[in-house]
């Protein structure tokens, strides 16, 4: 697979390193912890489009926000983490 | 009819007039005591023991391809109980001894052949910790001998001892651990479930669930709305898109495993053996093929295939332990579709509908699991109260802080 | 057999070859079958099932039949297509799947007991006693099974590794490919163009077709050398795309090294080929016609037939004279008896069941009929029976072409699991309509059979790919309509092979059918139809008419298969052998390992490191009598110890107390500057993942370390809070782990030793207390940062210097200290020294514990919140009262067995029992008994109890007391003095 890194064009995925469901960057506030275990633990897994987050780890070292379809694994735009939790956060 | 070789010497020399059907391929009926969703292993041991241990009639299974077609049609065919936490090891030994006497049980030849599994290990915390697990087994009532190097090399002198950058310091053995032929697994269940009178009905998607005031009344399917009194789900990879329906979010990711066999070759490799350092395993099959495989490709994915990365790295781990398969060639790959959980282990519980059972969370492990996970399911689903062995395999378990989690990975599927 | 005239082997070149023994010649530019069959060779290996004698049957790597071994010893590559095979001199083959020869192989007893080994057979017996399965019934279908034999030994080639990128790549060089190549190189496109055969020309080479009313060959050739004069096309020939993966990802892998007699550097090149765009130009591959006997060897299919004697100028006639039949549904077949017949070939009858069979030529011709029969031993066919309006009449015939139209080579196209699509009026499955991202299909492969058709729709094919505006001008090709009926298979009571290599029959899968395994699923599972080394190229399609004439249902209601990769078997070694033995994975050296290597250290693996284990010293027997001495050297004088492998972050920034304080679980941003703290840092789980220290260097600046195992996840974890979770924290985050050389100062001399190498700095525990940190100089201006911690529980430093100088510092630490008693110590010291004061390592924070557990509970701070905090205090987590416990050899000599699980002394042994178990054990010098650390339930309440340590997997037990993880100053006197 190739990622369209934002800031350095396609990279192969080998480069990088997977985590998961993009909603990991949004945990609930920590004085509700069901929510905040329901955040750690459960996921929505789609068929289809995925938001998720992959590390640069053999590069700049960014965590990207990766849009898939995880039933044909056609990548339609990769973003920096960082944009995306600073414009959630306002 | 039952199977015997009076049987296939007396059909060979009567031009095979009298074979049946191995299974019936009924219509759905409006109702149903019992609906399984599911053909693949889980869902199909589920309905042969729901049947024939627990009594229960009017069961149906629902399969939306083809019987077996689930990740019992495509795996590495290993069975072990080789697993060290108290929540686990014992379900794995269980299931080892149905495994045993499953083919005069079911009255299929699935080919369960005892020819032992050997986990390798490269250093002395890794062997503790193989201690530690073998040690396990054994107080569950399994067998498990802890290899050393030189006992190693007897079973496999061909195994990289010189040139390793991991060298081989041991290994844990189960001895009857082996494999079994997967389709004649799900083949014997089908037949065995069939013949006890469950309808299994291929080419029936189920496409939602009826629940009214919190409870399963139905599944609506691609050939129309089928009544339940209980609903069990056991599908694997689409277990989240399956409980969707219920409005339910599980612990699970789906990712995509490769496997892979290669050309047939004459006997050369005995047992399974597993390179952990190297993130692979191989056995050979008795038709001559080396099967193997390695780690997921570590992505969520529906798409049943995976990348040649993975392949590649494969293969390196394969040349790494065994640099004598370098003239056996890769024949066919696949990729399967693993329900990875947060911890790695299994789910068969109830669930927040009344009626609704669940199945799932497998991970790349179901197939040795198959025999116990049906039974332990069929106990559920026929009791209302888990399996003794499956006591821990609760919904709850991440909420209450109860994972069993064998790596030590956490919430992490792709870890496990 | 003497060749034909013709074709496009070099007749000046001989090459010797042997097949089992038998010295043979053929020529450049043979296949092994070629020139097998220029020999005369018309047996050439045996079915896997029913071992029945068998020939060539294609000229492509579609073949079922043709497996050998070739090379000897551990060059001895089985199941080798010798209808590939590329002959070179010395080649050496060998039969296989037969004993002891291939002209008698024993078990064609099979064959006799076929009626019994009907397809599913072994699901239905051998169930009883159920013992005898492995040590009867298995061993013994296990010996039968199989086909070639691997040597075992290790393989001695070099495989190799390589990258392309491409604008274009083409799949195939026949008239499509060849085409399609030409249009994108001559408008300056990216081009690779990859074909599996050493020649280029694909199909045209078969076939006696003009271009432009000259040889094809001449086009090929003009073509080859225009594309390999651009600098913006490679050409790979010998090259087989085995897979489409990903975002324009292939597969292939190219034989540098096969075809050439002697070993070179590199046999196989895998190839790793990213094409913005591809054209897949595969071609077709022919299809039979079941019919009773069919597997003989001299029936073969007709394109093969036209290929071996156009080509290689050579036919599987043992003599001459001998006739040859051509049996055919197509228009195609006739083409095969023209082109016999220009060459001087006997034909017996071109047989064509449709009653308006057209006719190519003066060639005997029977219209409406069908072949029904063959007869022959084991050296091949003898006669064939035709039968034509309900009467069959025998005919002596030696060989006989069939053709039952032909299949698109769509495999690389449906590796996405696009589903091929039945075309009713073709009669082939054509491509998929959902294709791989940025591929398009030409030629045969997307049913395009005319070379007209060929060559234009690579052209177009490439222009559309590419957006381009103009097409080079193509040669004139024949354009002729191939028509023909599909005729899947013969009726008859004979036995019908469809898939070859399997044995797989007509009858089989009628079998199937009977009993419902009729998805195309259950069809390749039950019968093994498609399962073989060519995944069924030749018998797929056939099968699964078969089985629609059953069911009633059409063929795509019955179903299509999935093509999976590869396309054709590619070796593990080509695969693998990008990074093998020492090389498989990377080697990460510390500072001080020249140091360490000239001390003659023994090496252990941690984390991919290569770290000191201890350093035997001359008289020393056994390992531990050098680690006892290490220990003890600790203990009173002072011991080095290279620590490098730790991982070091940096982490500054004007938040970076803040986000220490996020990450970690106790409080970090309350720490002064110059001060350290230990730090536990959790999972999101709440489950303890990594423990280390927090450094403050300055109001803005913390140096953390980590273990050698999670350096990297921890990196990658603290990354993660920053950039997902607190992106408005102002901190920056590098690893440094390779940047700073640190070396371990333990021991009652460390201050001595230190303040002989420090620039004036003050190490009074006044002014430099326990946990005290400071950037500082030492040897007369080198900077280095100094860290007053201690893993071994005594008055110890951490010192760090940049990287470079951490050899020579080892190096003057060591000459300082020689009358302070300086001794290396490695990591087996390291671990005792740490066991005996209690600190977790490895085993105890191997992911499933928790602070709880480590009696750290309460670390975990309540003031603030941190990653995992809430969640550590789920219930489970709570109720676990298993506690880090020491443990103490009732019999100070007897071994603790680490990994042994505990027990209450006196109750049983399972796992209802089990209350824990042993993490980690040594010989304690200090204690002068056998002692270790372990979890043990409600350990913190059982001190001095004694429980059994139980090691049933090695028959041991060993009586245990529980006591104090601190074996070692317990009060930390040693630590702060």
């Amino acid at each position: 697979m190739l990622i369209p890194h934002p800031l350095l064009g396609l990279r192969d995925a080998q480069e990088f390193t997977y985590l998961g469901d993009a909603s990991l960057m949004s945990p609930p506030p920590s004085d509700d912890p069901e929510a905040l275990e329901r955040h750690v633990h459960l996921r929505d897994n789609p068929a289809g489009l995925l938001r998720e987050l992959w590390f640069h780890e053999q590069g700049d070292r960014s965590w990207l926000v990766v849009t898939r379809d995880t039933r044909t694994h056609e990548i339609l735009g990769a973003e920096l983490a960082t944009d995306i939790r600073r414009e959630g956060a306002r | 009819m039952d199977f015997n070789g009076f049987r296939v010497v007396w059909e060979g020399l009567t031009g095979h007039r009298g074979w049946k059907p191995l299974w019936r391929d009924p219509d759905p009926k409006p109702a149903y005591d019992i609906v399984i969703i599911g053909g693949g292993g889980g869902g199909l041991a589920t309905a042969y023991y729901l049947a024939t241990v627990f009594k229960e009639a009017r069961i149906a299974v629902l399969e939306k391809g083809w019987l077996g077609g689930g990740n019992i049609g495509r795996n590495t065919t290993i069975i072990r109980s080789n697993y060290m936490l108290p929540g686990n090891q014992p379900f794995y030994e269980f299931s080892m001894k149905l495994w045993e006497t499953l083919e005069q049980e079911t009255n299929f030849n699935s080919m369960v052949s005892q020819r032992g599994i050997l986990n390798l290990c490269h250093s002395d915390g890794q062997r503790d910790a193989f201690r530690r697990r073998g040690n396990a087994m054994i107080l569950s009532g399994a067998d498990a001998e802890l290899l050393d190097t030189d006992a190693v090399r007897q079973m496999y002198p061909f195994l990289n001892f010189d040139n390793a950058r991991f060298p081989i310091k041991g290994g844990l053995l189960q001895r009857r651990a082996g494999t079994a032929r997967h389709d004649g697994v799900a083949w014997g269940y089908a037949r065995g479930a069939d013949r006890a009178g469950v309808d299994l009905i291929q080419n029936c998607e189920v496409t939602g669930l009826r629940i009214e005031a919190g409870a399963i009344k139905g599944v609506e399917t691609t050939r129309g709305y089928i009544g339940a009194g209980k609903v069990g789900v056991a599908v694997a990879g689409s277990s989240s898109r399956v409980m969707q329906m219920a409005g339910l979010r599980l612990p699970i990711e789906s990712h995509v495993l490769q496997a892979f066999v290669s050309e047939g070759l004459k006997p050369c490799i005995d047992g399974v053996i597993t390179f952990g350092a190297g993130h692979f395993y191989v056995s050979q099959s008795d038709k001559g093929g080396l099967v193997f495989g390695g780690d997921i490709d570590g992505y969520n994915s529906y798409a049943q295939r995976g990348n040649l990365p993975v392949v590649e790295d494969v293969a390196e781990g394969a040349m790494a332990l065994m640099p004598a398969l370098g003239r056996a060639r890769l024949l066919r790959s696949w990729g399967g579709l693993m329900d990875m959980s947060m911890d790695g282990s299994p789910i068969i519980d109830t669930t927040p509908v009344d009626g609704l059972y669940l199945n799932a969370g497998w991970c790349y492990g179901g197939f040795k699991a198959t025999p116990a996970s049906g039974y332990a399911f069929a106990h559920l689903l026929a009791t209302g109260q888990p399996h003794p062995t499956a006591t821990a395999y609760r919904l709850d378990r991440f909420a209450r802080g109860l994972p069993i989690d064998e790596k030590g990975m956490g919430a992490q599927p792709n870890l496990h | 057999m003497t060749r034909l005239d013709g074709g496009h082997v070099d007749r000046t070149r001989a090459l010797r070859f042997t097949f089992d023994g038998k010295r043979y010649t053929g020529h450049s530019g043979d296949t092994l079958a070629s020139a097998l069959m220029a020999n005369g060779v018309r047996l050439v290996g045996r079915s896997f099932k029913y071992h029945r004698p068998r020939g060539i049957f294609s000229a492509g790597s579609e073949e079922p039949n043709a497996l050998v071994t070739i090379g000897t010893g551990a060059r001895a590559e089985p199941n080798s297509r010798a209808t590939v095979v590329e002959l070179h001199e010395g080649l050496a083959a060998t039969s296989q799947n037969r004993w002891p020869s291939l002209g008698f192989d024993a078990l064609q007893v099979n064959d006799l007991l076929s009626p019994f080994f009907a397809a599913g057979f072994y699901y239905k017996t051998f169930m009883q006693p159920a013992e005898f399965w492995e040590k009867l019934y298995e061993p013994m279908i296990r010996r039968a099974a199989g086909l070639g034999k691997l040597s075992m030994l290790p393989d001695p080639d070099a495989y190799g590794r390589g990258f392309l990128h491409c604008d274009l790549l083409v799949i195939g060089a026949g008239p499509a490919g060849l085409a399609a190549s030409l249009t994108a190189a001559r408008a300056g496109a990216e081009v690779v163009l990859a074909d599996e055969d050493f020649a280029l020309g694909g199909r045209l080479l078969a076939e006696t077709h003009t271009l432009d009313d000259d040889d094809a060959t001449a086009w090929i050739a003009a073509t080859e050398a225009e594309l390999r004069s651009l600098p913006n096309v490679r050409v790979l020939s010998r090259t087989t795309v085995f897979g489409t993966y990903d975002h324009g990802v292939f597969g292939a892998v190219e034989r540098v090294g096969d075809h050439l007699p002697r070993p070179q550097t590199v046999r196989q090149t895998l190839w790793r080929i990213t094409a913005k765009r591809s054209i897949l130009a595969a071609g077709a591959i022919e299809r039979h016609i079941p019919f009773a006997g069919n597997d003989r060897p001299g029936i073969l299919l007709g394109g093969a037939l036209r290929a071996y004697a156009n080509r290689w100028s050579v036919t599987p006639q043992a003599s001459e004279t001998d006739r040859v039949a051509i049996f055919t549904s197509t228009d195609d077949g006739h083409r095969t008896a023209l082109d016999l017949m220009a060459k001087g070939v006997p034909i017996l009858a071109v047989i064509d069941p449709r009653e308006d069979a057209p006719r190519l030529g003066n060639y005997p011709l029977r219209k409406g009929a069908v072949v029904s029969g063959a007869k022959g031993g084991r050296k091949g066919l003898s006669s064939i029976e035709i039968t034509e309006g309900g009467r069959s009449d025998w005919f002596e015939c030696a060989v006989l072409g069939v053709s039952g139209g032909w299949n698109p080579n769509v495999h690389l196209a449906s590796h996405h699991r696009g589903r091929p699509e039945w075309s009713e009026a073709d009669a082939q499955f054509l491509p998929p309509s959902e294709l791989p991202p940025g591929m398009s299909v030409a030629g045969a492969a997307a049913g395009q059979g005319s070379t007209h058709g060929a060559l234009a729709s690579g052209a177009e094919a490439a222009k559309a790919a590419l957006g381009l505006d103009t097409l080079p001008e193509l040669p004139r090709a024949e354009d002729a309509p191939s028509r023909g009926m599909a005729l899947w298979h013969v009726p008859g009571r004979g036995r019908a092979w469809v898939d070859f290599q399997n044995d797989v029959t007509v009858k089989d899968i009628a079998l199937a059918h009977k009993e419902n395994m009729r998805s195309v699923e259950h069809l390749k599972r039950w019968t093994t139809l498609g399962m073989a080394t060519d995944q069924g190229k030749t018998a797929n399609v056939t099968a699964l008419a078969v089985m629609a004439e059953l069911t009633g249902k059409t063929i795509p209601q019955t179903g299509t298969t999935v093509f999976r990769p590869p396309y054709t078997p590619v070796a593990l070694g080509v695969l693998g052998g990008g990074d093998t033995g020492a090389h498989f994975r990377p080697r990460r050296l510390t500072p001080t390992h020249p140091w360490a290597k000239a001390q003659g250290a023994e090496f252990v693996e941690v984390g991919q490191w290569m770290r000191a284990q201890y350093f035997p010293q001359e008289g020393e027997t056994h390992w531990r009598e050098s680690v006892d001495r290490e220990v003890l050297a600790v203990r009173s004088g002072v011991g080095l110890c290279d620590v490098t492998t730790l991982g070091k972050i940096d982490v500054q920034g004007k938040d970076a107390g803040e986000f220490l304080n996020r990450v970690y679980a106790n409080m970090m941003g309350t720490l002064k500057v110059g001060r350290v703290r230990y730090g536990l840092m959790l999972r999101a789980d709440g489950f303890l993942y990594d423990d280390g220290t927090c450094a403050r260097m300055a109001e803005d600046h913390y140096v953390v370390t980590t273990t050698t195992a999670n350096a990297g996840l921890v990196y990658r974890q603290m990354e993660f809070a920053r950039q997902c979770l607190w992106p408005d924290l102002d901190v920056q985050l590098i690893s440094t782990t390779d940047a700073w050389a640190q070396i371990a100062v333990a021991g009652p001399n460390s201050r001595a030793l230190l303040e002989r190498v420090v620039d004036g700095f003050d190490l009074s525990t006044e002014s430099f207390p326990f946990m005290a940190c400071a950037d500082l100089t030492v040897c007369d201006g080198l900077r280095a940062r100094l860290f007053r911690i201690s893993f071994s529980g005594e008055h110890a430093y951490e010192i760090a210097v940049p990287a470079r100088f951490g050899n020579a510092m080892m190096d003057r630490l060591m000459s300082l200290g020689q009358d302070l008693g300086a001794t290396p110590y490695g990591t087996e010291a390291l671990a005792v020294l740490r066991i005996e004061k209690g600190h977790a390592a490895g085993a105890e924070l191997n992911g499933q514990t928790t602070a709880q557990m480590l009696g750290l509970g309460r670390m975990i701070s309540r003031k603030k919140d941190s990653i995992g905090a809430v969640l550590s205090r789920r219930e489970g987590l709570e109720a676990d009262t298993r506690r880090l416990v020491g443990l103490q050899s009732v019999d100070p000599s007897q071994k603790i067995p680490a990994g042994a699980h505990l027990f209450t002394a006196g109750e049983a042994r399972d796992l209802n029992t089990d209350q824990g178990w042993v993490t980690s054990a040594c010989w304690s010098p200090h204690v002068e008994g056998h002692i270790a650390l372990g979890f043990l339930a409600g350990g913190d309440g059982r001190m001095g109890e004694e429980v059994i340590a139980a090691n049933p997997l090695e028959g041991q037990e060993v009586a245990v007391r529980v006591v104090s993880a601190h074996f070692f100053d317990p009060e930390g006197d040693r630590l702060r003095a």
